[in-house]
């Protein structure tokens, strides 16, 4: 299938960041760190007329602010696009507001809990080395493409019941949606169409093959009456957990394996002192948040001081949060044992990330398993890193060689 | 040193489960994720430290510490 992103329109480039900040441009694409900075030294919420206009809140507080105020901000659009058509894509809870998104998410829950995902982690595991045998005897790889990438998705469908094989068809799908949506409908409801064909199979397959797996687990799931959830609703929230599950831990793990292939001392304390995997891991996902949502400013009201009006945007930057310097000490530093960190990685307040027990057990495993196998590595000289555009940030393409260099 | 006791306020916490990994000793999960105390909140001597690092971790500002 080919890339859209060719044919779709093209921004501007910004020469004013506080004014008019984007995060669709080339520059924050690439290092959106300093521009965080520079807008965070101009205000705790700045605003851009692009995408029919839009608030950022720069500092932790602020985010922190937006995320608990949900009679000011409503999460029924999640993306921050040059469009805001009427015809809303529901997919709760994400997508939900109080008072529907309570037992919404709560039907999400016990799948998610630590526990549950200590029973996926073998597999998860098994997956990691899978991949590793793939290309461990070419002394390098591009990480991004042959390793991250695939953890996610095998994972998901492994939960869900569907065939691992199918993850190529899901990455396409979300790269439609999360990324060329941001500037195309077109390309956004053909992608969740053929989505929902595909789920929409798999449930009515389910309804007289009962199993065992996720999508079962939703479709006999009651409502707050008491209810089975209509197709529908079971469809929503696979879409969610598809698109929510997959390219941001991808993001997570790769941002983590580029950190670690250009800081050789991080790497080799990592090697030496695998206890440390747990703070690690969350310094890791402080300091290279993937997942930046978006609410819909509803009513009136202020933020840190600032006005703040209805028919804008907010995007709610979590990984600029978790890069101020208020909160965090050496906020711009990767610190692995970092002993206070309230980190915003996996959002705050009552959208507090559903899968984040899920993306913890898979950075984990995935980290330990490379470093296992493959505990020297570096940038490949001869090859480019490159990061994925918007809403969700990590390395598409991680160019490594193993080994210590000559 | 003080006694230590803690508590999870419930209206807080969103299930990131930070204090449950670092202080399992401390505290427990329900089948949405949400954390409890374990107990009546008391922290055995010698864990006080994880207590401390429990609260200064939970994104949410649930955990009290409070000295009897």
């Amino acid at each position: 299938m080919s890339d859209a992103a060719s044919y779709l329109p093209q921004h501007p480039p910004v020469t004013d960041w506080v004014n008019d900040f984007d995060h669709t441009d080339p520059r924050w694409t690439e290092d959106p760190f300093p521009i965080w900075d520079e807008l965070r030294t101009a205000s705790p919420v700045v605003h851009t007329e692009r995408f029919l206009g839009c608030y950022m809140p720069t500092t932790y507080e602020a985010v922190r602010a937006i995320a608990n105020d949900t009679e000011h901000f409503s999460s029924r659009r999640v993306v921050v696009r040059d469009i805001r058509p009427e015809q809303l894509g529901k997919a709760p809870p994400i997508t939900s507001d109080p008072p529907e998104h309570k037992p919404a998410k709560q039907l999400l829950l016990p799948p998610f809990t630590p526990d549950a995902m200590k029973k996926l982690a073998p597999r998860v595991r098994a997956i990691c080395n899978e991949l590793i045998d793939e290309f461990i005897a070419d002394g390098k790889c591009d990480a991004a493409s042959r390793y991250t990438k695939h953890i996610p998705v095998r994972a998901i469908a492994h939960m869900l019941g569907i065939p691992e094989k199918d993850g190529d068809r899901f990455i396409q799908w979300i790269h439609q949606i999360l990324e060329l949506g941001i500037k195309s409908q077109e390309v956004l409801v053909k992608a969740a169409e053929e989505m929902d064909t595909y789920f929409a199979g798999h449930i009515e397959h389910r309804k007289t093959h009962p199993s065992d797996d996720l999508i079962s687990t939703l479709m006999n799931a009651k409502d707050k009456d008491g209810k089975p959830l209509d197709d529908a609703h079971v469809l929503g929230s696979l879409r969610l957990l598809l698109i929510a599950g997959i390219d941001t831990t991808w993001s997570a793990i790769g941002s983590a394996l580029w950190h670690l292939a250009r800081t050789p001392a991080d790497r080799e304390r990592l090697v030496k002192e695998p206890a440390l995997m747990p703070l690690a891991v969350e310094e890791l996902l402080r300091a290279y948040s993937p997942v930046t949502m978006a609410r819909e400013v509803m009513k009136e009201t202020t933020v840190s001081g600032c006005p703040v009006k209805p028919g804008n945007m907010v995007l709610l930057s979590f990984p600029a949060a978790n890069r101020d310097p208020a909160m965090f000490s050496n906020a711009d530093k990767v610190v692995l044992d970092r002993k206070e960190n309230r980190h915003a990685a996996f959002g705050l307040g009552i959208h507090r990330c559903v899968g984040s027990n899920l993306a913890r057990m898979e950075m984990t495993v995935a980290l330990e398993e490379w470093l296992k196998r493959i505990p020297d590595f570096r940038l490949d000289p001869a090859g480019k890193v490159t990061w994925s555009e918007g809403t969700v940030r990590g390395p598409r393409h991680l160019p490594v060689l193993f080994g210590k260099s000559a | 040193m003080a006694k230590l006791k803690i508590r999870v306020d419930q209206d807080k916490c969103q299930g990131h489960a930070r204090c449950k990994s670092l202080a399992p000793e401390l505290f427990e999960l329900d089948k949405y994720g949400n954390a409890h105390e374990i107990g009546d909140g008391t922290v055995p001597a010698g864990l006080e430290d994880k207590a401390w690092l429990a609260q200064t971790n939970c994104p949410e500002i649930a955990i009290e510490v409070t000295e009897e």
